[in-house]
């Protein structure tokens, strides 16, 4: 390895800060390479490169997440310009799987940032609310794949979780009350019945870039 | 639990012991004039199920039918010399409906089985239904033999071929595929390995005793005894599925046995037939070994096969079933049923063809079919389900007193052990190795409760009961030892696994209905997860799911499902799905008089504050809003009677004073339904009038609400008091509404046009009267009109006026 960035001392650091493998750090840096054309910082129009993102409907509000502060912890609002690869494995490491020897504490923990991480998808103008205009762009963005549906109908079905969810967390309202959004709280509370710590994680283990650029 | 009072208790009590007494009697003439006939054997014995000397042997040549010998008093002819009796005006013949009687029969007791069990909770809370329905069968079968018939056994051919499929039916239809698909390789690997695993283990342990067991077991051969292990060793859907259905535990553990018990019937089906069919053979050469290896491979993927395309004919048929509703269901079934046939006709594994043709015809049939054959779908299987399990163990029951038996204390004892080491080592290897590729790892006591709930049931008895005498001769000690482990495995293991559950406390199933946010996340997260492997360029496991979905959207939907709703992305779908069940339930409810503690008072205007400025409503008086208010609250009535009747001339009698009490009850039920559907069904007009809510409309619920296409017209509500034809005339004004936030959003779902009927002098209840006002025609109102069923066409003049309008 005569890379700069990827000597043992530096490697250490990162796998103490972000909790991967050596292995896995390797190989994810052979990504970052082949992603940044060589360069130290990944920038949007990198992204652009795989061909298989294309076809995802969420795609914008998935590369938006990776220059997303808050999920960088760098800052409370904004986006970055670029990454370095530290902050693509911070990133990346919002989807590591659970280890077997974390005690409860750990494990909330772990659920909790996963759980932030999708808030942050969602809470696009970083005002610590999911409002109704968010959600409803949310789930047009889940619907753009087909592209003969309305806007109405992804309006309604929105209308329709965004009260489901205002019942939820507040239960029955006065019909002066205003419901503002959806907090990290509520959030938490709709995924209570959901394992997200079994389903929030993408296999590091076996990876082979094979997966081209253009 | 103690009743208030004593007397009322003991009817209770008493009931299901009348009904079993009464189904038990009704047996008894059954028999007794059979025993008249003692020389008759008739038809029953093609379809196997015969009281007779019991001898159960299948592979014997079917009797010959020495035709009624009954003395045949009626029916004698002119030549026959015989002294002319006078025509009989009664008379009986049993023989003629005998077979037919005798099922039903059976039948009836099994269902009279299981309403009794439910009328007394006390037992069914503690004994398991299964364990209750063996008694029964022994009960069943002792009155029988007492009577001094030989008890029916349970042929096997009856079971595999009529009692098993419905129950494989049901499970594979309803198989939540979710988490099967993402737990398969754990299944696979307990199903195939584990499988294997205990046959050998079992079958070369049983060698080793027989050889040490004593004179009366030393011939049992190696491969007599394989054959043995192979049969017991798989684990029992019927059983599994009665058992754990009572416990609710988790989802998770709840697959993983299930479909273990459902992939095993692969590797026992070809074990079985392996040893059997070296039985005769001396030895065993490597040749054979790779063919039976071999053989495991065209079974199981032969079966799947085989199972997917009668799958994926029954959807496509379902495709052009719009015009014959009524016999959807039945095309589910037979082309279930038939994959069944056929993967047993070549010696596939029948049980994974229903189950993947079960799977593979579900999404695409529910798209096609109408809301009411699905539920008839859903009935039916579950009915024939429950009936099937029931019969299953009452003749297992039956069976037991039936079969002769060659008890053995040796093997006996020896078997049963072994099963359950077996198995605890099964499960303990195999989740050690799973658990290193496994991201959720399976705890001990899930692993306990995988190991516990490894039930034995019906399908080894069946096949143990296949076995040929002559090629067998030990074969009454195996059915006495297959008998002993089911009845270990269900009685024991199945009476003390829910309080185990309890002690241990296993996660239990989380009832979270289905909400819209959850799917919401869910689709989310599955793009959000593809969409990170794609950046790390990781082919994974929710790369290749999403292919398969764009390839399912792309080419087979538009394939399989007719119509528009081959391109509705699921999450429509979904919502209306939901929206027409929370419908249902409204209207379900709404009767009663009492709004249920679920509904939410959360409304748009909580959520959304700046509606109001949306309104394209221009304000009307508060007057004149109640007093439309009300016209359009009554009329939902008078369309309720007007449609009963269609009569133009009759329209005019509107018997008033017999409809008051109805019209009170309308009223306070339409008040419910306004707050109900104000809170969750905001959906204005869809200009895609998707076939979910074309199939509310058609399907007859009352009060479904149809979104109305677009128009240019403004709505025009002109009343008029007296048109020339008679003094109450009804006009029904061409509305082509459609609708939004309005302040009367509340009435929008209930009325179809507007009565009118002379003005009464106003009094707290009779509320029926809109003042006419010259100039108080268009007022711009956008509402949503609710149909009663109109059947399946709209008639040609429905949204027309009656009468023309007056000036």
């Amino acid at each position: 390895m005569g890379s700069s960035q990827s000597t043992s001392e530096e490697v250490r650091e990162l796998v103490g800060k972000t909790g991967f493998s050596s292995d896995q750090i390797e190989q994810l840096h052979r990504r970052f390479k082949q992603l940044s054309g060589n360069q130290l910082t990944i920038r949007k129009e990198n992204f652009n490169n795989i061909p298989d993102l294309e076809l995802n409907p969420i795609r914008s509000k998935i590369i938006r997440a990776f220059f997303d502060n808050r999920n960088l912890r760098k800052a409370p609002t904004g986006l970055a310009d670029e990454i370095n690869f530290e902050d693509f494995l911070t990133i990346m490491s919002y989807f590591r799987p659970i280890e077997t020897n974390m005690d409860e504490e750990q494990l909330e923990h772990c659920r909790k940032e996963k759980l932030r991480f999708l808030f942050h998808m969602y809470d696009s103008d970083s005002d610590g609310r999911i409002t109704l205009e968010e959600y409803r762009n949310v789930v047009e963005e889940l619907l753009s794949g087909n592209p003969h549906i309305e806007k109405e109908s992804a309006r309604s079905i929105a209308d329709g979780a965004m009260m489901e969810a205002a019942s939820v967390c507040v239960g029955q309202m006065q019909p002066d009350q205003v419901y503002e959004g959806i907090t990290f709280d509520d959030f938490l509370k709709i995924w209570q019945g959901i394992d997200i710590e079994t389903k929030m994680h993408v296999r590091f283990l076996n990876m082979e870039t094979i997966a081209l650029c253009h | 639990m103690p009743g208030p009072g004593f007397c009322g208790l003991s009817p209770l009590r008493v009931f299901p012991s009348v009904f079993v007494v009464a189904a038990l009697l009704g047996l008894l003439p059954v028999l007794r004039s059979h025993g008249l006939q003692n020389t008759v054997t008739s038809k029953v014995s093609t379809m196997g199920l015969y009281i007779g000397p019991g001898d159960g042997d299948v592979t014997s040549a079917p009797p010959e039918v020495s035709h009624e010998v009954h003395p045949v008093t009626n029916h004698s002819g002119p030549f026959h010399g015989k002294p002319r009796k006078p025509f009989p005006v009664l008379g009986i013949d049993y023989t003629h409906v005998r077979t037919p009687f005798e099922i039903s029969l059976w039948i009836l007791l099994a269902c009279l089985m299981k309403l009794g069990f439910h009328v007394i909770p006390t037992i069914s809370n503690i004994v398991p239904e299964s364990c209750l329905l063996i008694v029964v069968g022994l009960l069943v079968g002792g009155l029988i033999k007492g009577v001094g018939e030989s008890p029916p056994v349970l042929e096997s051919k009856i079971f595999f071929l009529f009692l098993l499929p419905p129950i494989i039916l049901d499970a594979g239809y309803f198989l939540p595929l979710r988490p099967f698909t993402e737990n398969l390789g754990t299944i696979l690997i307990f199903a195939v390995v584990g499988t294997l695993w205990n046959a050998f283990f079992l079958g070369g342990l049983m060698y080793a005793v027989c050889m040490v067991g004593g004179p009366q077991i030393n011939e049992i051969g190696l491969l007599d005894n394989l054959l043995f292990g192979s049969i017991i060793s798989a684990v029992d859907p019927v059983a599994v599925l009665a058992v754990f259905e009572e416990i609710h535990i988790n989802e998770l553990l709840h697959i993983l046995v299930f479909g273990e018990s459902l992939l095993n019937d692969a590797v026992t089906v070809v074990l079985y037939h392996l040893f059997e069919e070296f039985a005769g053979i001396d030895h065993v050469t490597l040749v054979d070994i790779v063919l039976g290896f071999l053989s495991f491979f065209v079974v199981s993927l032969g079966g799947v096969f085989v199972g997917v395309v009668y799958g994926i004919i029954a959807a496509f048929t379902s495709r052009f079933t719009s015009h014959i509703r009524v016999i959807e269901p039945l095309f589910v079934f037979l082309y279930s049923y038939m994959a069944y046939l056929s993967a047993e006709l070549f010696h596939l594994s029948g049980i994974m063809a229903l189950i993947a043709s079960g799977v593979m015809m579900r999404p695409y049939v529910e798209a096609n079919i109408s809301h009411k054959s699905h539920t008839t779908i859903k009935y039916f299987l579950k009915m024939w389900s429950s009936i099937s399990e029931t019969l299953i163990f009452i003749f297992l029951g039956v069976s037991t007193v039936a079969g002769s038996h060659h008890w053995n204390w040796t093997f006996v004892i020896s078997t049963l052990l072994f099963c359950l080491i077996a198995r605890v080592l099964g499960v303990l290897g195999l989740t050690w190795f799973i658990n290193k590729f496994r991201i959720v790892k399976l705890t001990p006591k899930d692993q306990f409760i995988i190991a516990y709930g490894g039930l034995r049931g019906a399908i080894a008895f069946s096949l143990g009961y296949l076995l040929d005498v002559r090629h067998f001769p030990m074969r009454e000690l195996f059915l006495t030892a297959i008998i002993t482990v089911i009845f270990f495995t269900v009685f024991v293991q199945g009476m003390t696994i829910r309080p185990l559950v309890d002690l241990l406390a296993v996660k239990k199933k989380q009832e979270s209905k289905r909400s819209i946010n959850e799917e919401i996340h869910t689709q989310f997260l599955d793009h959000l997860l593809t969409g990170i492997e794609d950046i790390c360029g990781h082919y994974g496991h929710h790369h290749w799911k999403d292919k398969l979905n764009r390839f399912n959207k792309k080419y087979v939907k538009k394939c399989l499902i007719a119509g528009e709703r081959s391109n509705e992305p699921q999450l429509i779908a979904f919502y209306h799905k939901m929206e027409m069940k929370q419908a249902i339930e409204l209207v379900e409810s709404g009767g009663v008089g009492k709004i249920p503690p679920a509904v939410s008072t959360v409304s748009m205007q909580n959520i959304h504050p700046k509606a109001p400025s949306e309104r394209i409503l221009p304000a009307l008086s508060k007057d004149k809003e109640e007093e439309i208010r009300k016209i359009l609250r009554n009329n939902l009535q008078k369309t309720r009677q007007r449609l009963k009747s269609y009569n133009r001339h009759t329209l005019v009698a509107d018997p008033f004073e017999e409809a008051w009490n109805q019209m009170l009850l309308r009223r306070q039920k339409v008040r419910q339904l306004e707050q109900k559907i104000n809170n969750y069904l905001t959906v204005p007009a869809h200009k895609l009038d998707s076939p979910t809510m074309s199939r509310a409309r058609i399907g007859s619920d009352p009060l479904a609400y149809e979104p109305k296409p677009d128009s240019e017209n403004l709505p025009i509500i002109t009343i008029d008091p007296a048109s020339p034809q008679s003094p109450e005339s009804v006009d029904l004004v061409n509305e082509e509404l459609k609708g939004k936030d309005s302040v009367l959003e509340e009435e929008e779902e209930d009325e179809r046009g507007l009565v009118m009927h002379p003005k009464e002098p106003s009094s707290p209840g009779t509320d029926d009267v809109f003042t006419p006002e010259p100039g108080d025609s268009p007022s711009t109102q956008r509402m949503l009109r609710c149909l009663s069923d109109p059947g399946p066409r709209p008639e040609p003049g429905e949204g027309e006026p009656f009468i023309p309008k007056g000036q």
